[in-house]
C-alpha cells in the first residue's frame, strides 16, 4: 500500500488537509484505483482527523464514489426518459454483450462496469454516456462499438478521440441574457459606480464597510436597490425574490459571508446551466462577484454537478484569467477593500444536493442531507455563516441588472415574473436546445418554435414540476401560471405517458437521500406499485395507494424531493388515466367472495340492519 | 394545568400550553404533560426530525414537532384522525422496510416501535414488505448488532459521538439502501472501541444494539410497555429535560 499512499498525500496536501474538502479528496482519491479500498478510507480519515465511519458514510452517499471494486472503466448510460426514447437501453445492451458483462456488475477482470445513471443533462443530444465521469453525447451503435473497442484495448480515457466528447450548445433562441455580449468586469464596474437612486436610501454602507469596503462607497446599497427594484426571482424553480435574499444575508450577523452558485443542475430534462457555464461563464462569475460586493462576502463557491466534470478545467481557466485581470482577488476593479475569490466544488452524483441546504452540507464535506429549517442559509449557511445561494441563471440576470438597472429589467416579462427564462427543450421536437423567452410565453409558442408536432403532453420543470396535456398549451411560462426551473420535455401522441411516470418514479427512489421515513420508504413503495402496474397485475386498489402515498409524502417529507416525488404519477393519472387503466387487471376490483353478504344471516339472527352491522367500504 | 399569565403559551389541540423560549413544539408539549407520538426524538439529544412520526399541523401547515421552534400563539394540531392515520402509515413503513418479527425479538415489550404501533392501533403492515438482506454482526463478545430491526433514528450515532466521544456508529448509503455502519476497516463491531457501558448501548429504541447474555432477564409480560401503553409513559421521560450543557439543546 506504500505506493497509493504517496499519491493520497499529494491530494490531501493540495486541499490543505481540510475536512470540508472531503468530497473533493474522495473524488480524486478514487481516480487512483477506480474505487475507494477500505485502507484508503482508513488512511484519509486518519490524516483528516475524522472518524473512519464518517468518511465511509460520506463516500457511501454519492453515486459516483465506489466502496467496492467497480472497474477501471465505469460506463454509465444517462437514463432520463428522453434517453429512453432515444434508445439508450438498446445501446446499453449492445455494449454489455460487446464486452461480455452484465449490467450493474463489474467484470471479473476488474476492467469495466456498465450501468445506468440519472439524467446527465444532455437531453438535447442524447442518448448520453459518462465514462469515468466524462460525458459522451449522441450515442449511436457505431459510437458504442468504438467505446467497447477502446475499453478492450485498455486505452486511457484521456487518449480517446476528442470528437467523442464534443458537446454542442444548441442555443436556438437568444434574448436579453444569451444575446448580450458583456465585457468582463463591465457589470462589476457598473455596480461600484452606482450612486443612490432614491433620496431616502441609506447613504452609508454599514455592512460592506465591516467587510473592508469604505463606508462612503454607495455602490453596494445602490446595487441592492436595483436588484430589489428589478423584481428578479430565483431561477432554480422556487422563485424567492433575489433582492430580499441578498438583503437578508447582508443584514445577518456573522463573521464571514458566502456566495454560493448552485450549478448542481440535476433535474431531469434541464441543461441550460451547462450552456451558461460552457459559453457564458464570465457572466456567471460576474453575477457572483456583484453579489459578493452587495452582501460583503470574501469567498464564493461554484457547486458544479459531477456530470459536468468536462466543464471544470475550462471554468478554472476563466477564474484564472479573471484573477489576472483584477476581477477576482484583492482590490477588485481597483476598489480598496473589495476582496473576493471563487472556488469550484465538484459534486459526485446526488440530485438532492440541488436543494440549497443539502448543497451546503456537501460543500462542507458531508453527506448531502437537507438541513432542518429554520434557520435558513441566509443566516446560517456554509459553516453556519450567512450565505446566499442562487441558481446559475439568477447570477447571470443579476449581472445584467447591475449593468442596466432594475427598471429596465422589470419592464420585460409579466407583472409578477420579471425578465426572461431560459428553457431546456428536449423530447419529441425537431430542434431541441436552449430557448430564452420573456416570461409569459405560451407553451404552444415554444412547441411551435422547437418544431414539435402532434404533441400529447409537456413535462414542465422536470419530474418535480407539472405535466400538462394538449388542452393546456395556452398556459404561460411564469411564476403565476407554470413556474419552471427550465426543463421542457415534449411527448408526442406515440408516447405512453405511463412509461414517463414510471421512469420518474424510479428516478426519485434512486435519488431520495433516505433521511426521512416517508420519502425513503415511500418512493420505493411507489416504484413497487408502478412496477406492478407495468406488469399488468394492478387493480384500482393500487391507484388508490398512489393517492394515499402522495398525501403522506406531501404532508410529512423533510424536503422538496419528497414533496414532489408523486407529482408525475399524480399528474399523469389525472390527465392520462387510460394509460394506467390499460394496465389494470380489472378496473374495479371485485372479490369473488361477498363478505357483507355472508353476514346477512347474522343480521337476521340479531335483528339488526343498521350501518354498524354492515362491513364498511375500505378508505 | 395552571397557566402562569406571564409565561408565553401556544395552542395544542385547542388547549393553552405554556413554553420556554428555545423549546420546540415537542419539548414544550412533553414538559407540559402532553404526549405527541415519536420515535427518533429523545429528550437527552438534539432533535433531528427524521422519523416524521411526530408530524403535526402548525398554523395549517405540517411540520415535525420535534424540530419546530415553538412561538407564542402558535396553533398546533396533533391528535387528529388524519395525522394519526399518517403516523400509522409511517410506522407501517418502518415495519416493512426492515425485518421485524416481534414474537421472537428479545426487545419485545421494551421496543418503542412496537409500543408506538400498538398505541396508534396499527394492526398489520398493509404495505409491501421489502425483505432487505441485512446480516447480523455477532463479532463482539458482549454485544450483538441485529441490523434487521434498524429504523435509522441515528440515536446511537448521536450518543456515541456526543456522549461517548467514540463515533462507533455512522450512516452510509443513500435512500432505501441507507444503513448503519461501524467505525472499523473490517466493518466488524469487535474491531471498534465500543463498551457495554457506553451511552450508545442504551438509546436504541428497537432491538438492534443488544447486550449478550442478559436478553430475557425480565420476562415478556413484565416489560416496560407490557405494563401500560407508551402514551401513558412517555411523560416519565420528559423530566429528563435536555441536559442544558449539551450542544444545541438550548
Amino acid at each position: 500500500m506504500a505506493e497509493p499512499r504517496s499519491e493520497l498525500d499529494v491530494i490531501l496536501e493540495r486541499y490543505g488537509l481540510q475536512p470540508t474538502a472531503l468530497l473533493q479528496i474522495l473524488r480524486e482519491a478514487q481516480e487512483i484505483e477506480g474505487w475507494l479500498p477500505p485502507a484508503t478510507i482508513t488512511y484519509l480519515a486518519r490524516r483528516l482527523g475524522l472518524p473512519r465511519a464518517r468518511v465511509e458514510g460520506v463516500a457511501g452517499f454519492y453515486s459516483f464514489l465506489h466502496l467496492e471494486r467497480a472497474g477501471r472503466y465505469r460506463v454509465l448510460f444517462s437514463d432520463n426518459i428522453t434517453d429512453r426514447m432515444a434508445g439508450n437501453l438498446e445501446l446499453l445492451d449492445r455494449l454489455c454483450s460487446n464486452l461480455w458483462v452484465e449490467r450493474g456488475k463489474p467484470s471479473e477482470d476488474g476492467l469495466v462496469l456498465v450501468d445506468t445513471t440519472s439524467c446527465t443533462g444532455m437531453c438535447d443530444q442524447g442518448p448520453a454516456i459518462l465514462v469515468n465521469g466524462w460525458a459522451i453525447p449522441r450515442a449511436t451503435p457505431a459510437r458504442v462499438d468504438q467505446v467497447a473497442e477502446l475499453i478492450r484495448t485498455g486505452t486511457p480515457v484521456d487518449q480517446w478521440p476528442g470528437e467523442l466528447f464534443e458537446i454542442a450548445d444548441n442555443v436556438q433562441r437568444a434574448d436579453i441574457l444569451l444575446g448580450t455580449a458583456l465585457e468582463p468586469g463591465q457589470a462589476i464596474r457598473a455596480a461600484i459606480d452606482r450612486g443612490p437612486g432614491e433620496p431616502d436610501e441609506r447613504a452609508f454602507n454599514e455592512r460592506s464597510w465591516r467587510e473592508g469596503i469604505a463606508a462612503s462607497a454607495q455602490g453596494p446599497t445602490a446595487t441592492l436597490e436595483e436588484i430589489k427594484r428589478s423584481n428578479l426571482r430565483g431561477r432554480g424553480g422556487a422563485g424567492f425574490t433575489t433582492g430580499l435574499k441578498w438583503e437578508a444575508c447582508r443584514s445577518a450577523l456573522g463573521e464571514q459571508r458566502y456566495v454560493v452558485c448552485n450549478a448542481d443542475e440535476g433535474e431531469p430534462g434541464t441543461f441550460k446551466d451547462r450552456v451558461l457555464l460552457a459559453s457564458y461563464a464570465d457572466l456567471v462569475f460576474e453575477g457572483m462577484t456583484v453579489c459578493a460586493y452587495v452582501i460583503g462576502a470574501r469567498k464564493g463557491f461554484l457547486y458544479l454537478r459531477g456530470e459536468y466534470r468536462h466543464l471544470l478545467a475550462p471554468l478554472q481557466a476563466v477564474l484564472a484569467r479573471r484573477r489576472s485581470d483584477g476581477l477576482l482577488g484583492r482590490e477588485i476593479c481597483g476598489q480598496a477593500g473589495f476582496e473576493f475569490d471563487i472556488e469550484i466544488h465538484l459534486g459526485a452524483g446526488a440530485y438532492v444536493c440541488g436543494e440549497e441546504s443539502a448543497l451546503i452540507e456537501s460543500l462542507e464535506g458531508k453527506r448531502g442531507i437537507p438541513r432542518n429549517r429554520p434557520p435558513y442559509p441566509v443566516t446560517h449557511g456554509y459553516l453556519q455563516q450567512p450565505t446566499t445561494v442562487n441558481n446559475v441563471e439568477t447570477f447571470c440576470a443579476a449581472a445584467l441588472i447591475a449593468l442596466k438597472g432594475g427598471d429596465w429589467y422589470r419592464g420585460i416579462g409579466t407583472a409578477k415574473s420579471a425578465g426572461t427564462k431560459i428553457l431546456s427543450v428536449s423530447g419529441d421536437c425537431a430542434r431541441p436546445g436552449i430557448y430564452e423567452y420573456p416570461f409569459g410565453v405560451t407553451v404552444r409558442q415554444v412547441l411551435e418554435d422547437c418544431g414539435a408536432t402532434n404533441t400529447q403532453a409537456v413535462q414542465i420543470s422536470g419530474p418535480s414540476g407539472t405535466c400538462i396535456d394538449a388542452t393546456e398549451f395556452d398556459r404561460r411560462i411564469a411564476f403565476e401560471d407554470l413556474p419552471t426551473a427550465g426543463a421542457f420535455m415534449a411527448f408526442d401522441e406515440g408516447r405512453d405517458m405511463f412509461e414517463v411516470a414510471l421512469n420518474f418514479a424510479h428516478f426519485f427512489a434512486h435519488e431520495s437521500c433516505g433521511f426521512c421515513t416517508p420519502c425513503r420508504v415511500g418512493t420505493t413503495l411507489l416504484c413497487h406499485v408502478m412496477d406492478k402496474l407495468e406488469a399488468g397485475k394492478g387493480s384500482q386498489h393500487d391507484l388508490n395507494r398512489i393517492f394515499r402515498l402522495n398525501r403522506l409524502l406531501q404532508a410529512s417529507s423533510h424536503c422538496g424531493l419528497g414533496h414532489t416525488a408523486c407529482n408525475p404519477l399524480f399528474d399523469t393519472i389525472k390527465r392520462f388515466r387510460p394509460a394506467y387503466e390499460r394496465r389494470l387487471e380489472s378496473l374495479e376490483f371485485e372479490p369473488a367472495f361477498d363478505l357483507d353478504g355472508a353476514l346477512a344471516r347474522a343480521r337476521e339472527m340479531t335483528g339488526r340492519d343498521d350501518a354498524g352491522a354492515h362491513l364498511g367500504v375500505e378508505e | 394545568m395552571n397557566v402562569d399569565p406571564k409565561r408565553p403559551t401556544f395552542l395544542l389541540d385547542g388547549e393553552e400550553v405554556p413554553f420556554e423560549a428555545g423549546q420546540t413544539v415537542m419539548q414544550a408539549a412533553l414538559a407540559a404533560g402532553h404526549y405527541i407520538p415519536h420515535l427518533c426524538y429523545h429528550p437527552e439529544f438534539k432533535p433531528h426530525g427524521s422519523c416524521k412520526v411526530c408530524t403535526v399541523q402548525v398554523n395549517g401547515r405540517t411540520a415535525a414537532s420535534c424540530t419546530m421552534p415553538v412561538q407564542a400563539g402558535m396553533e398546533v394540531q396533533s391528535n387528529t384522525e388524519d395525522l394519526n392515520k399518517k403516523r400509522q402509515t409511517l410506522v407501517q413503513m418502518l415495519f416493512v422496510e426492515g425485518n421485524h418479527f416481534c414474537p421472537s425479538c428479545e426487545k419485545s415489550g421494551n421496543c418503542l416501535l412496537q409500543a408506538v404501533a400498538y398505541d396508534l392501533g396499527v394492526m398489520s403492515a398493509e404495505l409491501d414488505y421489502l425483505f432487505p438482506n441485512r446480516p447480523v454482526d455477532a463479532s463482539h463478545p458482549e454485544i450483538l448488532l441485529e441490523f434487521n430491526r434498524c429504523i435509522l433514528c441515528e440515536l446511537c450515532v448521536r450518543a456515541s459521538a456526543e456522549v461517548d466521544h467514540k463515533n462507533v456508529f455512522a450512516l452510509s448509503g443513500r435512500g432505501i439502501t441507507k444503513h448503519l455502519i461501524v467505525n472499523a476497516e473490517s466493518g466488524r463491531l469487535a474491531d471498534t472501541d465500543i463498551a457495554v457501558t457506553d451511552k450508545a448501548m442504551e438509546v436504541c429504541p428497537v432491538g438492534v444494539i443488544l447486550q449478550k447474555h442478559v436478553g430475557f432477564r425480565v420476562p415478556i409480560g413484565e416489560r416496560r410497555f407490557d405494563r401500560s401503553p407508551v402514551s401513558a409513559q412517555a411523560l416519565e421521560d420528559a423530566p429528563r429535560r435536555p441536559a442544558a450543557k449539551r450542544e444545541g439543546s438550548a
